[in-house]
């Protein structure tokens, strides 16, 4: 399944860029000037260093989700079907990662589906998109 | 006790996908259908919680009404059980009893129903006029038929009348169309009925969700104990399953009116639905209750892995497991049925809310179940559960711990219609008066009503679901068979009065209250019979123990049935309330009230409604429904003091072996509690004085209640509380009470 990942020895969380990815994001895929919305966070720690909050595709809110607007994609990506959700925000509580999020103006959540325009984007190269095998169903 | 652990490699590997089908009679059942009448009406969906009009229909003679909801009716009714109790007052008279056409059947889910985004908001309540108990019983179900009413455009239906023959009413909240049509011929049995139901009424297969059925089953037109299955389409199972609405005979008023089935089609349904004020507050109190019951329920009480089984043990622990009609607390054999086992039976790897939003998902479902006995012998079924209440009567309380006989007791429970809460404690009592003598197998034509016997007791079922035998007499419901066994001269009549047992005519559920005066009062002091859900306080008091005092335990009596009559009010389950708390729920100050969570509720009427209540407020709220139900008890001939009596085996040890099974207890309580020396005295002595002390003190947490309640020493709610609640702008509820003070 296609992931996102970043890797932290080039990625300063922010310190000397314009999170260009998060703008990105929440521009190209969500059409927000906003990049609070956007479905990656990048935080940085007061006494250095730093994380992302992005979706690994663990699948977990699948799992949850009672209106089965959750599925997988070709490519193995949790692909979020508007028309089914019910906007029950099971997915965002049940997230162990908080990748799943909500804007206050839309009923439906939304979450990085790993479509890399972030990457793109990266002046450090920090992100990219790489094939992992898609992990076993939990029991949650 | 340790805490159960989950092991996913020990859940049994059954395919939750397969079962027995029933679309192959289909269009047998289509053919058997005429439309009676048709009308059109304008689908709408709530704004601020409300659609602000509920709907009439007469089965009897054919009448489709809209009428207003009025801000008289949601200032002091709110919704949900409020707004069924004041309309089945308007339409009865003192005189009505259950099977008079004017009784009704009023569901309806409450102004905060249909909720998306908190656990525990899909509810219906129905409330109609009991065969059991003659005065109000109300019933909080899941499933999705509330909420899509709710979505389709009316706050409550009202059924009234009685059909010449058997009738489906449906209600499509898409097109616009309330339609009533006879059906002669097809299945009655609700796993059957509403398969094919809602195959029949969904456009197409997407739609199927957006379906619900209520239906009763055989059972309930032979007996007073019917109940109503309210459906919903499980996605994964690719299977119609039930919620019920057990207690108190609903099922026998829904097919004593010949109604065979209501369904309703609602809209999809979306997060926005009830049009709340505050949607932000509602997505972040979700959000929040979400994630505790991720990272609390599994240390905590795994609802979401055993559903409300997990109890079974603890109350076997604690001896307060009622085990062969409540006599005892506790069975060697309860490993069989506790949850360590249903958490492998039941499918785990699945959804199991009864509406959409529940993270805690107790709808547990045990599948591929292959049925041994009845007309469905040989099936595969879904069953539903087993719940806590199932398996302590059905199981327990009745001596049968095999679990697939247990199963499918609750199966054929659910698709005959019937509460399987009575029916545990009906035939609890049922095999006490066989092993007492009070019954042998001539009096049971035949039945060897022994505990455990699983077939016997499956067979009792049958027969009342084809009203002959014994099961018909069975069907009666204790108080009428305590009446009747007395009546022909079998057994003792104070032995089978206290060991049968009900109060105001209602079977008690399945706790033990013998050691718990908490409980004692809690299902005594009522307003419809013993059913835990107006006050759950065996765990706080016994397990818990928060409330130690005689001044807690009344206190408890006062605001615990008014807390929970608030879930009812408003569509909401009480289950997540306290099935699972906050990591450091124990810190605060009343503890046992849960006060996030009850904070959590204010802000979701508030964030609704756009009526700004706080935890006083929500209490004041139930008061006045509470004590409308109460006078309403009254006007309907029940609802004083001795209307509240308890059977002497909810209070203490009837028969030699319970007092020895326990000697060492009650031996202490007669230094403690009575100051005297049990030594030299025999059981029967020591009996008499625990007789004395254990109905003084419940006497005595009468008067303590009814006084913290507003209430006269009789059980009357006075002016001054009447006034003081706004009632008095009802002049007929004051005239009941004029009458008593």
């Amino acid at each position: 399944m296609k992931q996102l990942v970043i890797d932290f020895q080039k990625c300063d969380a922010g310190r000397n860029c314009n999170h260009e990815c998060e703008m990105e994001c929440a521009i190209k895929v969500f059409k927000v000037d906003d990049p609070a919305q956007a479905a990656l966070q990048i935080k940085a720690y007061e006494e250095g260093g730093g994380k992302a909050i992005l979706c690994d595709q663990c699948g977990d809110c699948m799992v949850v989700c009672p209106s089965e607007a959750l599925k997988r994609n070709k490519l193995g990506v949790v692909m979020i079907d508007k028309q089914l959700c019910v906007g029950c925000y099971m997915c965002i509580g049940f997230c162990e990662k908080d990748a799943f999020m909500r804007n206050p103006d839309w009923i439906v959540p939304h979450k990085c589906t790993s479509c890399g325009v972030c990457v793109k984007v990266c002046p450090h190269g920090a992100l990219s998109i790489v094939d992992v095998p898609e992990p076993a169903v939990r029991i949650i | 006790m340790s805490q159960l652990v989950f092991d996913p490699t020990k859940v049994m590997d059954i395919d939750y996908t397969k079962r027995t089908e029933y679309l192959d009679r289909l269009e047998a059942l289509r053919a058997g259908m005429r439309t009676l009448k048709e009308v059109p009406f304008q689908p709408s969906l709530p704004d601020k919680g409300y659609t602000n009009r509920t709907l009439y229909v007469n089965v009897g003679n054919l009448e489709v009404t809209e009428k207003p909801v009025t801000q008289q009716m949601k200032d002091v009714f709110i919704g949900g059980r409020g707004f069924g109790l004041y309309h089945l007052w308007n339409a009865v008279k003192p005189t009505t009893r259950w099977n008079d056409p004017e009784n009704e059947i009023v569901i309806s889910p409450g102004p905060v129903a249909g909720m998306t985004q908190y656990a525990g908001t899909g509810k219906s309540l129905v409330v109609s006029l009991s065969p059991q108990t003659d005065i109000p019983i109300d019933s909080n179900v899941g499933g999705f038929y509330g909420p899509l009413l709710k979505f389709s455009g009316f706050d409550a239906l009202e059924l009234q009348g009685k059909a010449d023959k058997d009738v489906i009413l449906f209600v499509d909240g898409v097109k616009g169309i309330i339609r009533i049509e006879e059906v002669e011929g097809g299945p009655e049995d609700s796993h059957v009925l509403a398969e094919l139901l809602t195959h029949m009424y969904a456009e197409d297969e997407k739609d199927l969700p957006n379906v619900s059925v209520v239906s009763s089953g055989a059972a309930a037109a032979h007996s007073l104990i019917g109940m109503l299955n309210f459906s919903f389409y499980d996605r994964r199972r690719k299977c119609v399953r039930f919620k019920q609405a057990g207690r108190g005979g609903i099922g026998t008023v829904f097919r004593d009116k010949r109604i065979r089935a209501l369904v309703v089609r609602g809209p999809k349904v979306a997060g926005d639905l009830n049009h709340p004020v505050d949607p932000e507050t509602i997505a972040k109190t979700g959000i929040k209750y979400h994630k505790e019951i991720r990272e609390n329920d599994g240390g905590q009480c795994m609802m979401r892995r055993n559903g409300t089984a997990h109890i079974v043990e603890i109350m076997d622990a604690y001896d307060l497991l009622p085990v062969h009609n409540f006599q005892y607390g506790s069975h060697p054999d309860v490993h069989k049925i506790d949850s360590a086992y249903w958490q492998q039976r039941c499918t785990q790897a699945t959804v199991d809310g009864c509406w959409y939003g529940c993270s805690m998902a107790c709808a547990k479902g045990a599948d591929g179940l292959v049925l041994k006995t009845g007309p469905y012998k040989g099936d595969m079924v879904t069953v539903d559960g087993p719940e806590y209440e199932n398996a302590a009567g059905l199981g327990s309380n009745c001596g049968v711990f095999d679990p697939d006989y247990l199963l499918e007791l609750n199966f054929y429970c659910d698709t005959y219609g019937i509460c399987t809460i009575t029916w545990g404690t009906l035939t609890a009592f049922v095999m006490e008066c066989y092993q007492r003598g009070i019954l042998n197998r001539e009096r049971t034509c035949g039945l060897e009503m022994t505990w455990g016997n699983a077939e016997a007791d499956l067979e009792m079922m049958h027969q009342m679901a084809r009203g002959e035998g014994f099961g018909k007499i069975a069907g009666m419901g204790v108080k009428k068979m305590k009446e009747y066994f007395i009546k022909q001269g079998w057994g003792d009549p104070q032995l089978i009065n206290d060991i049968g047992m009900e109060n105001k005519g209602l079977e008690y559920s399945q706790y033990m209250s013998k050691e718990s005066l908490a409980q004692q009062g809690g299902y005594a002091l009522t307003n419809k019979g013993p059913q835990h859900d107006e006050a759950w306080l065996i765990f706080m008091d016994m397990v818990n123990k928060q409330i130690p005092t005689f001044e807690d335990k009344a206190e408890a009596l006062y605001y615990f049935p008014l807390f929970r009559t608030w879930f009812g009010l408003n569509g909401f389950c009480k289950l997540p309330w306290n099935d699972v708390v906050p990591a450091n729920n124990s810190e605060q100050p009343e503890a046992h009230k849960v006060p996030e969570h009850v904070q959590n509720y204010v802000d979701l009427f508030s964030a609704t409604t756009g009526v700004k209540i706080d935890k006083e407020e929500l209490i004041v709220q139930s008061a006045k429904v509470y004590n409308f139900q109460r006078v309403f008890n009254i006007r309907m001939g029940k609802g004083l003091r001795l209307h509240d009596a308890a059977p002497y085996r909810s209070l203490g040890p009837v028969t030699k072996e319970e007092y020895e099974s326990r000697a060492e207890r009650y031996d202490q309580q007669i230094v403690t509690e009575m100051g005297l020396d049990p030594a030299g005295k025999s059981t029967e002595e020591k009996m008499a004085l625990h007789r004395t002390w254990r109905t003084g003190r419940f006497s005595k947490l009468m008067d303590s209640v009814y006084a913290r309640r507003g209430w006269t020493s009789n059980g009357v709610p006075t002016l001054e509380r009447l006034k003081e609640l706004g009632l008095d702008a009802f002049p007929e509820v004051v005239d009941v009470v004029k009458q008593h003070l």
